[in-house]
Parts: structure tokens; sequence; C-alpha cells
């Protein structure tokens, strides 16, 4: 090949700035705070690898670690299912598709401190609409401030409530693209309906599905401001999740150091997983 | 294995239809003999494939039954009916393996996997895709994937018929023919009843022993193809089929004869019916220049490799000709001679004469 044309890097430059300023820098500073210890008054003390370590190490990093891949994986067993389920079952054409598009896209819309607001009100044991009514009508007592179970159903059931929409949304774009000579087809050669959902409707949901799992893996495994607006990480620690308890250490306690190392970690696995799901679900298409 | 009849079938997309206009299946009444090699032909629109969606049933008709030897199927789904059924695009299951593909109309009929495996290798060998058995569906160019869905198409061995709806569209042309003379060496060996819809005429006469073809939901002459090229029953017929179609020249019935132009055109025998609209049918075969006949002007002559296309007008009527003799000059003036037994009287589009016997 020729000397490649070196002015397409102008083009690259202001995206490059961007980047820079809003991901490197950022992260740099972040990794400077994780390797020293600080007491204020701008002094840094040199600390290496030490707050890894004890981040590592540490059991309440482990608890919320643990409450972190709880959360995402029971939303990720519920969204993804239901979702696909959502989708198969809404109309393929008529007066219905907008109506159950637009229904569906409405919670996704609405702001996430809203949402946990929403909740938290909607759930009180006796104004709520549905905490009163499990509390006074069905005399079952769920009160979320008190049972960690209760916390937990809630903060499970707001989010298949908040993000379900958009794994539905997704596969439904991707059930609209199969042509219908496939289900004709699929008519003829005797195939189950079990068989046309393995055979056509999952293989062209794939792609699709994939950044579903993604998209939601990376933000359920990220999530603060709806549980934190719900229930604040308790009763007791029992909600904290990883990003709940981040801001913990870095704001409440001013741990900048443990913080910044704690963040690095986060990242790094949020990462990490991100990189195997997306390696497994694609594997298939390379060979 | 068995003779398909249709009685009556209409078929209307609207839900009410009202008058025949409404209507994509005016009135099919016809019986398919099992083991016939038929080609549906028509123009894009005339219900071709709304047909084989009636015969295959994925449409119910709005009208009519549909018997499979003496069993009315008319309320059966597809997967009871024992059929097969090829379509324009390639359906393949991306997931499965070429060979997986092939043996997914048996396994769901819950045919053991010996059987299975002795008719994927039979099918696999008649199409040639056998070394391909291993590979993903997903990864075949388009033509070998149409391959494996007709593949899927003819692997059973017990369907009453195969129907295959513009098979072709997507091969490239070079694969084309070899595809259609593959179809046609296959029906030889399957030995079931064979469907093969397609709106280019070539295909059609190739392929079929019997030519059906559609018009505006109607069909409109059944034949082999020699007959549809010899005795259209419709100048739609005439006209569709043959390169240049038949010539289509309006006349007058006077005292038991044609007269174009006010000049006589003797007829092929007897008129047998009159309409409102009466034409002269003559296939451009059967056209030559002579010293005397119909008076016209040429304009357009043309040498296109076999033979000579010779346009001519007469009056504001097109008259076309093929010859092997000279080419005449653009704008001369030429007679035209018909040959008598090949020159037909369309009453109202369909064949008013016959035969002298
Ligand atoms: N699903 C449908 N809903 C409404 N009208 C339809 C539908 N399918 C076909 N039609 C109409 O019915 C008529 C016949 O269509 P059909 O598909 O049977 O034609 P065809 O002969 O197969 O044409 P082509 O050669 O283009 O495939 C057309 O006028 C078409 O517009
Ligand atoms: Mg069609």
């Amino acid at each position: 090949m020729k000397s490649a044309n070196q002015r397409a890097w102008l083009f690259v430059l202001p995206v490059l700035v961007l980047v820079a300023f809003n991901a490197l820098i950022p992260i740099m500073t972040v990794v400077n705070y994780s390797v020293q210890e600080t007491f204020g008054d701008n002094l840094f003390f040199w600390q290496g690898l030490d707050w890894f370590q004890q981040i590592l190490r540490s059991d309440r990093f482990h608890a919320a670690l643990g409450r972190q891949f709880l959360f995402t994986g029971l939303i990720l067993a519920i969204e993804i299912p239901l979702g696909i389920v959502i989708a198969l079952s809404m109309p393929k054409r008529g007066f219905w598709v907008p109506v159950c598009l637009v229904t569906m896209a409405l919670p996704m819309l609405i702001p996430w401190n809203v949402v946990g607001s929403m909740w938290n009100i909607f759930t009180l044991p006796d104004i709520g609409l549905l905490g009163y009514f499990l509390n006074h009508t069905l005399g079952v007592p769920y009160d979320m401030t008190q049972s960690p179970v209760a916390a937990w159903i809630t903060i499970v059931v707001m989010d298949v409530w908040h993000w379900t929409s958009l794994v539905v949304l997704l596969c439904y774009a991707g059930l609209m693209s199969i042509p219908d000579a496939y289900y004709q087809a699929a008519k003829i050669d005797g195939a189950s309906n079990w068989a046309v959902f393995r055979y056509i409707q999952l293989p062209k949901m794939k792609t699709v599905l994939t950044i579903a799992i993604l998209l939601r893996f990376m933000d359920s495994f990220n999530i603060y401001t709806e549980p934190f607006t719900l229930t604040g990480g308790g009763p007791g620690n029992s909600t904290t999740l990883l990003s709940i308890d981040l801001v913990k250490i870095a704001l409440g306690q001013f741990d900048l150091g443990p913080a910044a190392a704690m963040s690095l970690i986060y990242f790094a696995i949020t990462l990490l997983v991100s990189w195997v799901f997306y390696t497994l679900m694609t594997k298939d298409d390379t060979n | 294995m068995a003779r398909i009849t249709l009685q009556n079938v209409r078929h209307s997309y609207l839900p009410n239809p009202d008058g025949d206009d409404d209507y994509a299946l005016k009135e099919i009444d016809h019986s398919w003999e099992d083991g016939g090699a038929y080609a549906l032909l028509g123009p894009s629109g005339c219900g071709k494939s709304t047909l084989l969606n009636i015969i295959s049933g994925l449409r119910a008709p709005s009208e009519g039954r549909i018997l499979f030897g003496d069993e009315d199927v008319t309320d059966l789904p597809p997967d009871k009916r024992n059929i097969a059924q090829v379509f324009q695009f390639p359906v393949i299951y991306d997931t499965m393996t070429v060979y997986d593909n092939l043996a997914f109309p048996l396994r769901n009929r819950g045919r053991n996997e010996k059987i299975v495996k002795e008719r994927v290798t039979a099918i696999a060998e008649m199409l040639e895709v056998t070394p391909m058995l291993k590979t993903r569906a997903a990864n075949l160019s388009p033509d070998n994937k149409q391959k494996i869905s007709m593949g899927r198409g003819l692997v059973r061995n017990d369907v009453n018929v195969v129907m295959f709806d513009e098979p072709l569209t997507v091969i490239d042309p070079h694969l084309k023919w070899k595809l259609r003379l593959k179809l046609k060496e296959l029906h030889h060996r399957v030995n079931a009843t064979m469907i093969y819809v397609t709106h280019d005429q070539t295909e059609a006469l190739t392929f079929a022993d019997q030519v059906v073809v559609m018009d505006l939901g109607v069909i409109v002459q059944i034949g082999t193809p020699v007959e549809l090229f010899e005795r259209p029953a419709h100048t739609f017929v005439g006209h569709f089929i043959g390169s240049p179609g038949m010539n289509i020249l309006p006349c007058e019935i006077r005292d038991g004869g044609a007269f174009f132009r006010g000049q006589n055109v003797a007829l092929e025998g007897p008129v047998t019916r009159s309409g409102e609209r009466t034409e002269i049918g003559v296939r451009p075969e059967y056209v030559t220049l002579a010293p005397t006949g119909i008076e016209g002007v040429v304009r357009k002559a043309a040498d296109i490799g076999r033979h000579n296309v010779i346009e001519v007008v007469a009056g504001d009527t097109r008259i076309s000709v093929v010859s092997d003799g000279n080419l005449p000059e653009q704008g001369e003036t030429v007679h035209l001679q018909f040959r008598q037994d090949q020159t037909r009287l369309y009453a109202d589009g369909w064949l008013a004469s016959k035969a002298r016997s």
C-alpha cells in the first residue's frame, strides 16, 4: 500500500480531544488518587497498590459485589425472557402496533430519579397504592424500610418495569425483519411453534439480543439513581449495590484513595464481563 | 399421491368483496393430474402465488373446495396436506448445517434417522451439494441457498405435489438454465406432480408438459407448449407467448368471411361464434412478404440473429413478420400474405374459428 493520506488524522482529532476530556483525563485522575493517600490540604503520599489490595480483600466490597451480581443476574433472567415473550405476542400489523409501541416506550422516558420516587411512594405501606393494597387489603406485611426481601423485590420489579421495554422494542425490531416466506416455509416443513422460535425467530433476534443483553448488563451493573432514591441502600446494607457503596466511601467517608481503587476495579469487572458476554454470543458468527 | 382438483375456487383479499374486480382469483375450476409437470404462467399480479398458496393451504379460499384425490382438504393446514412449496427467495435455517436443513421436513414428521440419512444423501446427490452437507447453511452463496430450499421441497418422497413459486428469480442467468434442466430431470426421478410458477415463458415452456396460462385471476388456456403456440385460445395467450407475440388485427365479419381494412383475409376454417369485437390472429412466423396481399409500410426491420423481424404498419395496425429473406428498406411499401391454416379469428378475445377438417 502507498503511504496513507495523513490528513485523515485531522478529521479524527476532534473526537480524540473529546474522548480525552470526557474519559481519559477523568480516569487518569482516578488512577492518580488510587495509588496515593491524602489527609486533605492537598498533601499526598505514595501508597502503591495498597488500596487495591485492601479493597479486594475487604468483606464489605465482596458483599456489595455479591449483591451487584445478584441484582444484575435477577433482572437479566427476568427482563430478557419476558422481553422476548412480550415481543413475540405483540401484533405484527394493524391499529394496535403503534399503541403497543408507545405504551412500551413510556417507562423508558421517565427520568431515573423520578422512577425511584414513584416506586417509593407507590409502595409506602400506609399511603402508597401498592403498599396499602398489600398491607391492608391482602394483609401481606410489606414494608421496604423494614424487610430486606421486600426491598429487593421492589428494586427488581422496578427495574423490570423500567427497562423490559428496551428488550421488547429491540426484539420486536428483530422479529419484524423476518420475511413472511420464512413462516410459510416453516408451515410447509411441518415445524412446531417451538421449532419456529428456535430456528427462525431466535437466530434472527440474535444480534439485537446481544445488544439488549450488553446494554442491560452494563446499565444494571452501574445502576445508582433508582435504587438510591428508592431504598438508599437499606434496610441496613441489604440493597447497597456497588455504585451506592462507592459513593458512600468516596463522598460519605471521603476516602478518595480506596474509592478510586474501587472505581477502577469496578470498571475492570464491567469491562471484563461485557467482553465475555460479547465473545460468547458472537463466537458462532465468525466460523 | 393424488390428483388435485380445484372446484369453483374464488379468492378475494378484501373482507367484503363486491364484484369480480375485487377477486384476485375469479373462478378456478381445474384438475392437476397426478405426476404431471405443470407450469403456471402469467403476468405479475395475475394471481399465481395466490393460487399456489390456496393449493398448499397457506391461504383459505373465499369460496370453493380443494380435493386431493377424493379427500376434501379445503380446511386442512399445510402440514396436513402433504405438499411441498419452494418460494421466490431462498428460505434456509441459518443456524443449521445443510444436512440438518434438508433433514428438517423429515424430522418434523418423525421419520427415523436411517430414512432421513437415506433421503438427504439422495437429494444432496441429485442437487450436487454433497460436499456442502457439513457446512453451516448461513455461509452459502444465494444460488446454493436456493438449491437447499428446493432440496427441502423434494426431500420427502410421499408428497402430493411440489410447488415452485418463481424459484429462479435470485439465481444468476448462467446457473438458471442449469437448475431448470435439473428440475426437469428431478421431475422424472421424483415422480411427484410439480407446479412451477413463472412469468418467464422460456422457463415455462422448457419445464412443463402442460402450461397453464393465467391472466387477471382466471385460467385462460391449458395446453402443451406447442398447442399454446399454434392455437392460442385467447388473444392474451397469443400475445403473451412467442416473441414477438401474435399479430392481432381488428376485422369485420361479413358473409362468413373476415375483412381487414376492406380486404378479405382467408381464415383457417368456419367462424364458430361472433362477438362485439372481432380480431384476426396470426403469428409473425406465418406472415410472409409477397407481391400481393395486405399493403403496409415498413417501419422497422432488424436482423436479430437467426432471422429477421420486420415491423409493418397497415393503417394504424402494427404487424410483425419473421422472415429469413432479404431485409426491406425502412419506409418501403410491402404486401403481406398470411398462411391460411394458421390464421384464426377471435371474438371478444376468445378463439372463434375452427380448423377445416
Ligand atoms: N397479502 C395480500 N393482501 C392483499 N392483496 C394481495 C395480497 N397478496 C396478493 N395480493 C393481490 O392479489 C393479486 C394477485 O397477487 P399474486 O401475488 O397472487 O400475483 P402473482 O401472479 O403471484 O404475481 P407475481 O408474479 O408478481 O408474483 C394482486 O393484485 C395482489 O396485489
Ligand atoms: Mg407471486
